[in-house]
């Protein structure tokens, strides 16, 4: 098998290649490899899908004839196991060989399970990460079904919500002090905790499990819990082996320049949650696990790909969530002065340094017109050229100058 | 492709066109009905009072929607020229709440999804602020932009 473009993964940072490409590129071969067997689809409306506000088919990322429509031939079900950057092929488990022109590497990354004594005891043990992991758990939930979830962050708490919906017993156990310690300051979690903890969902904070026996865990504190259900939701872990077996640079995540190509070898590129990227509000290089970074990164390598100039210079961490009907908008870093409102469940916190907006948290009714704000951070304005005191109180286009203003307003926009 | 613009001169912020886009879409027979009763039509326009100055923004359908992109859903995409959200799919999540620059995505009535200017191609094809707007500080018209 031979292809002009091979991407392995079929996710946000593939779609974001696929239609990349064929921007440039109507007629070059394209594959796709995945070892889920699955149709393009969602990962965070996995969540959805087993609380049951979507169906399966409506939780597709992309139409059903996607494929088609961009010529994308499938090689679904299988595993790449390694890649060979000098004869450029993908070796799978099943012994095939996909030879391709160029690479994208937009793996994703892993459920990080750490290790706990008596785990491989447990029944009902899951992750929280793919189409196949709900599929498992609908089996195994029966209404009232008492279930513990280690991990307090965004995706143990999705399961949470999700399960409610089947009348469970839940604890949430984390290590850290608070619930979602990746996106909200200890006021803002205490504030969410209580909102999620009226649901019926039990937290233990700063509290562990030491070990297990068979479906009883024994936590730090040695009390002893009992449980139908193992959710385990404490991290992830980039998928990096094949970058690591082409030659690639690989840190924490796969490196990758401006252009989203891979450090160290030719003709492969990266994307997605498998990367590192720069982050604008911190000047730090780490991972930012996000559907718009994924997007935009596959984006940016399907046009490079395909011989076109691009490159990825805008990454922050920005994640819009809600839980039990309480939403929350967040990105950027916390750091510097910081503009607040509290007034019960509605927020706002806007933190900026050097007349920069870098990072706000918004819940509530503060949702409204978050993209305002966002936009300030993504392009870096300078605050002194804007009403920064009006901007605070409510995001609006009337704190821009009147010529930034009437160039939205008078043209598509055109959103950079 | 013949979009909404806003002439500012002109818009006395009376916020009507909030009302009859609210009205448009909310699938009520009478005005009345879409506010009164407990129920509160959300409206995809948003009249802008600060600094003194008043202006309506709505969806400019932008060439690089950034809603469209970073929807976790595939829910977003642009058909014709027009920014739409399939609300089949949407799950509201909001975040294209999050990336619309011009926050022009409105958080939906139920809670449960995004709701967002698509030039009343649901509702008969002649945006309903404009033809509300009493003033003419709205237009419908072509302005040679690519769609
Ligand atoms: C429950 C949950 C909720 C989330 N909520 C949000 C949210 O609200 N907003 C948000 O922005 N993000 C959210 N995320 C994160 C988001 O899902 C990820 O950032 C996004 O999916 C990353 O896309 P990706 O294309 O990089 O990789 P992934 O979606 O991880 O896809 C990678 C794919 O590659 C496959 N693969 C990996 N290695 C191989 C191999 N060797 N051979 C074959 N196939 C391979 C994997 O099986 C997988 O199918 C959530 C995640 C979860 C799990």
């Amino acid at each position: 098998m031979k292809f002009d473009y091979v991407i392995v993964g079929n996710s946000a940072a593939a779609a974001g290649c696929i239609e990349g490409i064929r921007e440039h590129d109507k007629k070059g071969s394209i594959a796709v490899i995945s070892d889920e067997k699955y149709h393009i689809y969602s990962r965070p409306l996995i969540s959805y899908l087993l609380k049951g506000d979507v169906s399966e088919s409506r939780m597709q990322y992309r139409p059903a004839d996607f494929y088609k429509v961009n010529g994308v031939e499938t090689l679904l079900g299988k595993r790449a196991v390694s890649v060979d950057s000098k004869t450029k092929q993908v070796a799978l488990e099943s012994g095939e060989k996909v030879e391709y022109g160029k690479l994208l590497l937009a793996t994703g990354s892993k459920p990080f399970v750490p290790p706990m004594d008596g785990l491989d005891s447990v029944q009902n043990r899951f992750s929280f990460m793919k189409l196949d992991d709900v599929k498992g758990i609908e089996k195994a939930v029966k209404k009232g079904a008492k279930v513990l979830i280690i991990g307090a962050g965004l995706i143990g708490l999705k399961a949470a919500e999700a399960l409610e919906h089947y009348g469970c017993e839940m604890t949430v156990i984390d290590l850290a002090d608070r619930i979602l310690p990746s996106i909200l300051d200890k006021q803002i979690s205490e504030i969410m905790q209580r909102h999620i903890e009226a649901h019926g969902v039990k937290f233990l904070l700063n509290m562990s499990a030491k070990s297990f026996n068979k479906n009883t865990a024994t936590l730090t504190n040695g009390e002893e819990l009992q449980f139908d259900i193992l959710i385990t939701a404490v991290g992830v872990r980039p998928n990096t082996e094949l970058a690591e077996s082409a030659g690639g640079k690989v840190e924490r995540g796969i490196l990758t320049d401006k252009k989203q190509a891979v450090k160290g070898v030719k003709n492969i590129w990266a994307a997605g949650d498998c990367t590192v990227s720069e982050d604008i509000t911190t000047g730090t290089s780490h991972i930012i696990a996000i559907m718009p970074n994924a997007y935009a990164q596959g984006l940016v390598a399907g046009h490079n790909m395909a011989g076109a100039s691009d490159k990825f210079e805008q990454a922050f961490p920005m994640n819009a969530i809600g839980f039990f009907g309480l939403h929350i908008i967040t990105a950027g870093a916390y750091t510097g002065d910081c503009y607040e409102e509290v007034d019960g469940e509605n927020v706002k916190k806007l933190f900026s340094c050097n007349n920069k907006l870098c990072g706000f948290i918004l819940m509530g009714e503060k949702i409204a017109r978050a993209g305002i704000y966002t936009a300030l951070i993504r392009e870096q304005t300078d605050l002194t050229t804007v009403d920064y005191e009006l901007l605070c109180r409510t995001p609006q286009l009337a704190a821009f100058a009147k010529e930034k203003r009437l160039d939205i307003l008078s043209k598509g926009g055109g959103a950079a | 492709m013949k979009k909404v613009y806003v002439n500012e001169e002109r818009c006395l912020g009376c916020h009507l066109c909030e009302y009859y886009c609210a009205f448009a879409n909310s699938g009520e027979a009478e005005f009345y009905k879409a506010f009164k009763l407990g129920r509160s039509a959300v409206p995809r326009i948003k009249v802008e009072d600060g600094n003194g100055i008043n202006f309506a923004v709505q969806c400019r359908h932008c060439d690089n929607p950034l809603c469209m992109k970073n929807c976790i859903a595939g829910a977003i995409s642009k058909v014709d020229g027009v920014v739409r959200i399939d609300h089949e799919k949407c799950v509201g999540c909001y975040t294209c709440v999050l990336s619309c620059p011009y926050g022009c995505v409105a958080v939906g009535k139920d809670g449960h999804s995004a709701a967002k200017c698509e030039l009343c191609t649901a509702n008969g094809g002649i945006p309903q602020c404009v033809k509300g707007c009493i003033n003419g500080a709205i237009v419908f018209e072509e302005r040679g932009e690519t769609a």
